[in-house]
């Protein structure tokens, strides 16, 4: 147990990033049916804010302001490259998804000089703690609470609120919603909202973690992040945070036990097992298939 | 609709033609020297600090005489972008440029991939710090001022054992990576050869998570780590390995010589070391006016200080652009001629002292280097540790 | 219907040879600028490559994301098959005993000469194919049945497991892991005559190919797939079945995709398992969908122009450029201006008509202006430039502002955008080159 211990806390941790970006997927997915390819350079944006703003404005105030810049650059991703194509085949708005995500990629890269950036350190998170035995930074142990803490205050404002039942009306069917007076504009902008804000959230934690930002950096997390979402059901955040929670722990076993090489590959070995045996997911819901 | 799209190609396709039309005519001649280094990706950093390199070197001699001509030499620069499928056509721009001779590339695996292109097009290239030895091996027009890796692996595998003692060494570098994963296994080849034992990963490309690794380091128990990779990495790993309280030495090759590593370890307790081509301390002539010269113009232009990482601190590799410029220049003096094929010929008569010691090219393409400095990264600064050497 | 294809085969087979002996023209005469020749050999890859994955998600109705995965197979198997025996030492440094310990261009060679290496390339790209092919095969097996998607997902899922495995230390005596493969047979090996073939052979191969895909396309079992594109549920009822013909596209894409990935590394003289990643995957649906989903003149035409614009036409965007002095600054900034006015007038005009004609605007009232959001964010940017514009026609500098690395992709990246967003049907919508020519006819 005690060999294992240290491989399971870093997959509890890099699995609750996972969860909170698995999230974002998941709320986007459930509504628009539409893989939102460009919420990992969200994530990765959000990333370079932070060490943009921390090196002008002191470090609490610069984590207000990255989490307000995400939301603002979520939103506007979803009027300029979502919104307009509302009523076209799904295909075209996947693709609209892809190109977006290229943009966002090219224009960090542009704007970066392609080079590595340093995280500002985070004071008190960043510290080092010892566990049975075991040292490690302070985020990797807050990480799991703090996506736990998120993820319940979502689904009471999904369950409890006003917004949250429109939410889960236009998930169900969104052409009635419409036609009950939803307005359906603000639920899908409330939705990338949320989904944003986690995101910016969960960049706070990797990169405190793992202090180097690049423009690609946050292309391979967003995939896995996805794989996520798909392995705990789509559509489903409880879902999303088991399915974010046990990729990251497969994937540092698979470090732990020697297969290094493959610690990519067997998370989307773990996709392939599930779309075949169980399409819909850990907790999705079978839906019915009207000839 | 259409029409507004062919409209807004032909825009800028005529763009492009007044782009062309602008550039500056000069009335004395012309040498051009290309620059195939990264300037961006995972290599970014070291590639711009080889650029500055070459870039000093040409404003201390930015003039060549043949046949009692002058000539102007200008740097030709282009980005390579760390990538080996943008290479190729990063290598033919610079042919279609006409340039003379070629300098770079900060990278094994980008010089590989545009070597053919410079073999066809007939123009000689000088590495700088490109390690692998597969980039001269039957590559009659590349050339290298550095050492080469099987060189730099038993230099380190030496080093190790004596300085720890070290029974146990544990691998990693990074899948698909060949300068990376070359080395590593010519370390880990010497290191067997002395008796130790050695355990060897590959982290996928992309990796941010290194606590797995370090992790399974600890549990191998290793005497030391070695974990040649791009500075991306490197600082990645530094500061997991300090987070995780690992306290086992970690050492790396040439690419861990950048400000990058130095800022990595900072404020922790862990030893790194690092082997490299040039040390700054070194007093002897030519170094001492490099190095003064070359900080001096860097805290000239706040431009080329970001580049080379907000610092004065020489790094190797610049040290090793300014030599391959002055290898270039040699050629081309005794050439006496702008030809590439020419300049490619004079190369075996270069022999001159150059900022890393002694350039020439006794057996094809490969400098005679016969040693290497190991220094250590403490708290800011690279530490002198020793002069190894050893057979290549 | 008979008698008019006749005639239009031998204009297309007349054009394509015509074609042939310009690009032939154009490999030998001094003087033609080398990105050209990059841009024309690049582009034939890259539009077999589309013309491949528009199979699959234009005709057949599957969106799949791992073609990178099958040009990866394709190109690893045609390097793995040509290396020179003697070369395979120093390729394969890192693995004694690595390589295959033949390689087959090199015999072919050695007893037929230059059509013997010829016909070794081609039995090699064809075996590419198959590798490539069969992997479709085991891959389509649990995957072909899934959502359009989760179809999406699982193939790019099956691509990065494939990449990783191709890289494995232990499979490294065959494929060199980590490390480049190179000297390998390649397009600057042929010649006819004194005659360079580099450019012409991507062609030829290209095209060949291309013919086989658009013959295969008009037969039934083209309509098949284009059934099923349309409706899969009626296409069933009509007795097609759907997990055959779904199989069989996808291991023809697959295939042709290998073909690709072979061709790719015969343009480069290297393969390295790192290149062909999610990103390369996603070039080539953008051109696919530039081009227009269905159409295979479509995604030719798509390729020539992402490879143009991204490697040639747009490089000048990535080069610092001086100004020699004021005059040349003052018309800069007038034609930048001017074009800049230009754009954002036609495209405020056209909307302004549009939104003033729909029927609920008629009748209420006569504002100046009326205009959809992407008509207020092109009034914004067009205002922003013309100030920028501006301020560096007043600033002392003579460096022109945004020029550098990196520019050239975002440019790029924003037309791509543009184009999905109001040209969604892309170049030639579901048409193809000949219909354009066609008066009358009903393409069926």
């Amino acid at each position: 147990m005690a060999r294992i211990l240290p491989y399971l806390l870093g997959g509890i941790s890099v699995g609750g990033q996972y969860a909170l970006i698995a999230i974002g997927y998941t709320m986007v997915y459930g509504i628009l049916r539409l893989i939102n390819f460009a919420h990992g350079d969200i994530f990765t944006a959000a990333g370079f804010f932070m060490v943009y703003a921390a090196a002008s404005l002191p470090i609490y105030v610069s984590v207000a302001v990255v989490i307000l810049l995400t939301i603002f650059m979520g939103v506007l991703v979803e009027r300029v490259a979502y919104k307009p194509l509302r009523s076209a085949p799904r295909m075209s708005v996947m693709i609209s998804a892809i190109g977006m995500s290229y943009l966002l990629q090219n224009v960090m890269w542009y704007i970066t000089g392609g080079l590595a950036k340093r995280y500002p350190i985070i004071p008190w998170i960043s510290n080092s703690v010892t566990i049975l035995g075991y040292t490690t930074k302070r985020v990797t142990i807050i990480t799991p609470f703090l996506t736990l803490i998120l993820v319940v205050a979502l689904v009471i404002l999904i369950q409890k609120t006003k917004i949250g039942m429109a939410m889960r009306a236009a998930s169900r069917d969104f052409e009635t919603a419409q036609l009950m007076g939803i307005k359906i504009d603000n639920v899908i902008s409330f939705t990338f909202v949320v989904g944003s804000a986690l995101a910016a959230v969960g960049s706070l934690l990797y990169f405190s973690n793992y202090a180097t930002v690049t423009p690609v950096v946050g292309a391979m997390p967003g995939l896995k992040a996805f794989v996520a979402a798909v392995f705990g059901g789509i559509g489903s955040i409880p879902g999303a945070v088991l399915g974010g929670f046990i990729i990251g722990i497969s994937e540092t076993l698979t470090k732990g036990a020697g297969l290094t090489t493959f610690s990519d590959a067997v998370t989307f070995a773990l996709l392939i097992i599930i779309l075949v045996v169980k399409p819909t997911g850990l907790f999705g819901e079978k839906p019915t298939q009207k000839v | 609709m259409k029409k507004l799209l062919t409209v807004m190609i032909v825009l800028a396709m005529t763009l492009s033609l007044v782009g062309c039309g602008k550039s500056s005519n000069t009335s004395s001649k012309t040498l051009s020297i290309g620059v195939f280094e990264p300037a961006s990706g995972d290599n970014g950093a070291g590639g711009k600090q080889e650029t500055l390199g070459m870039q000093y070197a040409n404003s201390v001699t930015p003039t060549v005489a043949i046949n009692g001509e002058t000539y102007n030499v200008v740097l030709k620069i282009v980005d390579n972008q760390s990538a080996t499928d943008k290479a190729p056509t990063a290598a033919q721009q610079l042919v279609s440029d006409n340039v003379s001779v070629v300098l770079g590339s900060y990278g094994s695996g980008v010089s590989m991939a545009a070597a053919p292109i410079f073999e066809q097009a007939k123009i000689p290239a000088i590495g700088a710090s490109c390690t692998n030895p597969a980039v001269t091996q039957n590559r009659p027009y590349y050339f290298r001022v550095c050492f080469i890796d099987p060189f730099q692996g038993s230099v380190m595998a030496s080093f190790v054992k004596d300085q720890f003692n070290a029974k146990k060494a544990y691998v990693l570098n990074m899948l698909g990576e060949d300068y990376g994963s070359g080395l590593a296994t010519y370390f880990a080849n010497a290191f067997k050869k002395e008796g130790g034992n050695v355990k060897a990963e590959s982290f996928p490309e992309g990796t941010s998570d290194f606590s797995a690794y370090i992790q399974n380091a600890i549990s191998y128990g290793a005497d030391v780590i070695f974990a040649p990779s791009a500075t991306t990495y490197a600082s990645l790993i530094i500061s997991q390995a300090a987070s995780a309280g690992c306290k086992i030495p970690i050492t790396a090759g040439d690419t861990w010589e950048s400000s990058v590593i130095l800022d990595a370890q900072k404020g922790t307790n862990l030893k790194v070391y690092v082997s490299t081509f040039f040390d700054e301390n070194d007093k002897s002539g030519v170094a001492a006016t490099f190095v003064s010269g070359f900080k001096a113009w860097l805290n000239a232009d706040s431009q080329h200080k970001t580049d080379n990482g907000g610092n004065d601190i020489v790094a190797a590799v610049s040290a090793l652009g300014y030599d391959a410029y002055m290898t270039a220049i040699e050629a081309i003096k005794i050439a006496n001629s702008t030809t590439g094929e020419n300049i490619k010929n004079a190369m075996p008569k270069v022999s001159f002292d150059g900022v890393t010691g002694h350039i020439s090219f006794p057996n094809g393409g490969d400098a005679a280097k016969s040693d290497a400095f190991i220094k250590q990264a403490d708290n800011g600064v690279f530490k002198f540790v020793k002069r190894q050497s050893g057979a290549s | 219907m008979k008698r008019n294809r006749i005639p239009q085969f031998f204009i297309i087979v007349g054009a394509f040879l015509l074609l042939l002996a310009v690009v032939l023209m154009l490999d030998n005469v001094p003087g033609v600028p080398v990105m050209l020749l990059i841009v024309l050999r690049k582009g034939a890859i890259y539009a077999l490559v589309a013309v491949s994955m528009n199979i699959l998600n234009g005709f057949t109705g599957l969106f799949s994301l791992g073609q990178a995965g099958f040009m990866l197979l394709g190109a690893y198997t045609y390097a793995i098959l040509t290396v020179p025996v003697e070369n395979q030492a120093l390729v394969y440094q890192r693995y004694p005993n690595g390589g295959i310990g033949f390689s087959v261009t090199e015999s072919l060679g050695r007893v037929l000469g230059q059509p013997g290496l010829l016909l070794g390339v081609i039995i090699c790209l064809i075996l590419a194919g198959i590798v490539a092919g069969v992997f479709a095969y085991l891959i389509g097996l649990p995957v072909l049945r899934l959502k359009s998607d989760y179809l999406a997902i699982a193939t790019l899922g099956f691509a990065e497991i494939i990449r990783a495995v191709v890289q494995y230390e232990k499979l490294g005596p065959i494929t060199n892991g980590s490390n480049l493969l190179s000297n390998f047979t390649n397009f600057s090996n042929f010649h006819l005559g004194s005659l360079k073939l580099d450019t012409v052979m991507p062609f030829v191969f290209a095209g060949v190919c291309i013919w086989v895909i658009t013959l295969i396309i008009n037969s039934t079992y083209g309509r098949a797939f284009k059934a099923i594109r349309d409706d899969e549920v009626a296409a069933e009822a009509m007795g097609i079945n759907l997990a055959n013909h779904k199989r069989m596209s996808f291991i023809i894409s697959s295939f042709f995709a290998g073909i690709s990935g072979a061709m790719l590394a015969m343009y480069q003289a290297s393969v390295q398992a790192t290149i062909f990643k999610a990103a390369m995957t996603y070039e080539i649906l953008l051109i696919v969908v530039l081009g227009g989903i269905g159409s295979i003149s479509g995604s030719i035409i798509a390729a020539f122009l992402f490879v143009g614009s991204s490697e040639w036409w747009l490089r000048f965007l990535d080069n610092t450029t001086v100004l020699p002095n004021f005059n040349a600054k003052l018309l800069f900034a007038i034609i930048f201006a001017a074009i800049v006015v230009g754009i954002v007038f036609l495209v405020v005009y056209r909307q302004n008509k549009a939104q003033k004609s729909r029927p609920e605007a008629v009748g209420r009232g006569r504002k100046i202006l009326s205009l959809k959001l992407s008509g207020v964010i092109t009034l914004v940017v067009g205002t922003l430039l013309l100030l920028g514009d501006l301020r560096f026609l007043i600033s002392p500098d003579l460096q022109v502002p945004l020029l550098r690395s990196g520019f050239r992709m975002v440019v790029f990246s924003i037309i791509v955008m543009i184009v999905v967003l109001f040209f969604s049907r892309g170049l030639m919508g579901d048409r193809e080159l000949p219909d354009l020519f066609r008066t009358g006819h009903k393409r069926l």
